[in-house]
């Protein structure tokens, strides 16, 4: 069956207030891919997705991002979301007095509305966010509770996770997905995505340890360091990185 | 007495206010300026008791006396009284006296705003609606119904022919005319406003409404509202305010005077969105105000509500004065300010009785180049044993122009009180805003979002149909505030 590019990065140089930190990048993740990014701290990672996902101040300075054949830096970023790229950010923000549900009904007919479905009623709203929040160890309480307010590390990642499944993206972007979880919560948080894979659905993991990986099992693995990918390979290449450290591969450039 | 008020074009570029029509009514007005002899004229036009006639010359004779105040946050051009109308009202033949009879311009206009006056005559049974067109009540709807409970709502100058016993004994016993500029400024020229009267024991079967619009050029409006709940009544009172589109600044003094007897609560809400001017800051409603209510009976309650978007100006404090033992007064209260309005607004607690309660919750929401003072009072007097009070002030800041500043004031002479005060200031982050936009939010919505998350617990005390306008309402004051 031949692949079919979703999301393709050529020649990507970019940053954040002036400083570059993406350098010459290149990556091409086709339909149903897994991709796994691993580099140490401060390589830029997050800011690879925040450039994905076109956060402000985030600059591109040359290169190319097409996302299903379209030029991904043209969009702002709720066009990206309703285009299909989804990112479990690492440090989701708290707003005050929203409820989960009310903040997710919006984004979910914004995205609708994007695809010219019909938008939701509360009802069928409602139980559709209850029937996946329940995958996800999410009770109604915790639905009507304020986003992120008050909530602890794994009760954010599984909110995220639970936004996941009901946008139910083309591309999802986890960033630093198992930071501030414990070994329970992160199989939930890893069953959940794992339920989302399907042949059309492609996922992007950044990722410092080889951890998460040993639960959501990636098909490729690159080596991030210096603003690029330095090694890629498959699944065995996160073992080989946990053994002999990140210091092995960025000296092999 | 001529007749003005012809209709106008109005300039529609660029501006959102959705009320901002005209009337093409006539009216009848009287001419322009303020002396003994147009409050005599007011007076006779409403063929009022000599005793009324007296207390509004009184009331001018005080405030002839009197200067205008300058403690509040406030800038704006100096009110040239004497460049007013003071009286203004729609020209009909002879007084409606029923739905059919009222123009019929004028209840397009009350279509346009939303309170289809026939419809809820038909509908029956959930708002009773008394609608203020400038000065003058326009009609009373299910007043057969309430009557039935010996409920009196209708407008105050009937009220003064009907029942004056009753007026005379409260009228001003909740704000005196000498109580500040712009409440004996009512005093003197009050033209019209609501009467409501809960006989003991009696709980309103429904909402009871007043919808205030200021029509006519030039014209001052000058509502008195009196309420007064006796023993173990209860009434939910609601208040909206519109105004046309104008360039010049309309001026809107009111008083609102409430009385609660002993176990008896009045909820009172009020969804005001005047004219606040255009983008650049033309135009507008000044809104000098003063609410107050006695709790004079044991337990009594009150509860203000308020959601506020409009007026060019705000000068409001609706306050408790809670006399009886156990009373209670809550404070619950939104201001939205964008471009170049202004708003002093809080709210005065007064405890006098033992284990009297208040709270206040308060939300500021300032945009473009607006300007916010929360001001408060909480007071408490050696009397008030066991006496407590929790306000809580939040500001949020919208963009990088505008300002917020609280002002809260509390005076102690109670041993036994315990006060509480939390104040928070806070701004939509672009952290935020990129959360919800990740997900597929428009900026727009987004920030309607976290708005309406930040006003929550004030909305949540308003009846439902009122919520909703009220959020509506928020969404469309905040366009044009981001991006």
């Amino acid at each position: 069956m031949m692949s079919t590019p979703l999301l393709e990065i050529e020649d990507l140089c970019a940053g954040v207030s002036g400083k570059e930190i993406i350098k010459d990048f290149n990556l091409t993740i086709n339909e149903g891919e897994i991709h796994a990014i691993m580099g140490p701290n401060g390589a830029g990672k997050s800011t690879l997705s925040y450039i994905l996902c076109g956060k402000p101040g985030y600059e591109i300075t040359s290169g190319t991002i097409k996302f299903r054949g379209k030029d991904l830096t043209a969009m702002s970023t709720e066009e990206r979301a309703r285009e299909g790229i989804f990112l479990i950010m690492q440090y989701p923000v708290e707003i005050p007095g929203v409820p989960v549900t009310s903040f997710l009904k919006h984004a979910v007919n914004a995205i609708r509305k994007h695809r010219g479905e019909p938008e939701l009623d509360t009802m069928e709203f409602i139980k559709m966010v209850r029937e996946e929040g329940r995958k996800l160890g999410i009770d109604a309480e915790m639905l009507k509770r304020p986003v992120n307010v008050g909530f602890s590390g794994g009760e954010k990642k599984r909110l995220e996770t639970l936004q996941m499944a009901i946008l139910k993206p083309q591309l999802a972007i986890l960033d630093e997905a198992d930071s501030g979880l414990d070994i329970d919560a992160m199989k939930v948080v890893s069953a959940g995505v794992n339920a989302l894979r399907s042949e059309n659905r492609s996922m992007l993991i950044i990722t410092h340890f080889q951890r998460l990986l040993n639960y959501v099992v990636p098909d490729f693995v690159h080596i991030f360091a210096d603003g690029h990918i330095v090694k890629s390979g498959d699944k065995s290449l996160a073992a080989e990185l946990e053994e002999k450290g990140y210091a092995e591969f960025v000296k092999e450039k | 007495m001529t007749t003005t008020q012809k209709p106008e074009i109005l300039d529609e570029s660029g501006d959102k206010y959705k009320y901002g029509f005209v009337t093409d009514i006539e009216s009848e007005t009287a001419p322009k300026g303020l002396s003994a002899d147009i409050i005599r004229l007011i007076s006779t036009k409403k063929g009022e008791p000599d005793w009324l006639l007296e207390k509004r010359l009184k009331a001018f004779e005080f405030w002839q006396t009197m200067k205008e105040p300058t403690w509040a946050k406030l800038t704006y051009d100096k009110i040239d009284y004497q460049d007013l109308y003071y009286y203004s009202a729609p020209k009909t033949k002879v007084a409606p006296k029923s739905l059919n009879e009222v123009d019929k311009e004028l209840l397009a206009t009350y279509d346009k705003l939303g309170i289809p006056l026939k419809e809820q005559e038909a509908l029956a049974g959930v708002v009773a609606v008394d609608a203020v067109f400038d000065s003058v009540s326009v009609a009373t709807t299910y007043r057969a119904k309430l009557a039935e409970k010996g409920i009196i709502f209708c407008s105050i100058s009937e009220a003064v022919k009907k029942h004056p016993e009753l007026v005379k004994k409260y009228l001003g016993s909740v704000v005196p005319y000498t109580d500040n500029f712009f409440a004996c400024l009512n005093s003197a020229v009050f033209t019209d406003g609501s009467f409501v009267y809960i006989p003991k024991g009696v709980r309103c079967p429904m909402e009871l409404s007043t919808y205030f619009r200021i029509n006519a050029k030039n014209t001052g409006q000058f509502e008195r509202t009196l309420i007064v709940a006796e023993e173990g009544s209860y009434v939910s009172y609601l208040e909206g305010c519109t105004a046309p589109q104008r360039d010049e600044n309309q001026l809107h003094a009111a008083i609102v005077e409430i009385v609660v007897l002993d176990n008896a609560e009045v909820k009172y809400s009020t969804v005001q969105n005047w004219y606040p001017g255009d983008k650049d800051g033309k135009g507008g409603v000044y809104n000098f105000v003063t609410k107050r209510a006695a709790c004079r009976g044991v337990n009594s309650k009150v509860s203000w509500t308020q959601v506020e978007t409009g007026s060019a100006v705000t000068w409001k404090y609706p306050s408790c004065v809670l006399q009886g033992d156990n009373s209670v007064g809550e404070f619950y209260s939104v201001a939205l300010t964008n471009n170049y309005q202004q708003a002093d607004t809080g709210t005065k607690m007064i405890h006098i009785g033992k284990n009297t309660t208040s709270k206040i919750i308060s939300k500021g929401i300032s945009a473009g180049f607006s300007n916010q003072t929360y001001r408060g009072l909480v007071k408490v007097a050696s009397s008030a044993e066991n006496a407590r009070n929790y306000s809580q002030c939040d500001s949020l800041l919208i963009g990088s122009t505008c300002g917020s500043h609280t002002v809260p004031y509390v005076e102690n002479r109670s041993r036994t009180a315990i006060l509480e005060h939390e104040a928070t200031t806070s701004k939509i982050s672009d952290e935020q805003l990129f959360y919800c936009k990740s997900r597929g939010i428009s900026e727009e919505d987004a920030v309607s979002l976290i708005v309406n998350g930040f006003c929550k617990e004030v909305m949540q005390q308003l009846p439902m149909e009122f919520a909703i306008e009220a959020a509506k309402l928020i969404n469309i004051s905040l366009e044009g505030s981001v991006g």
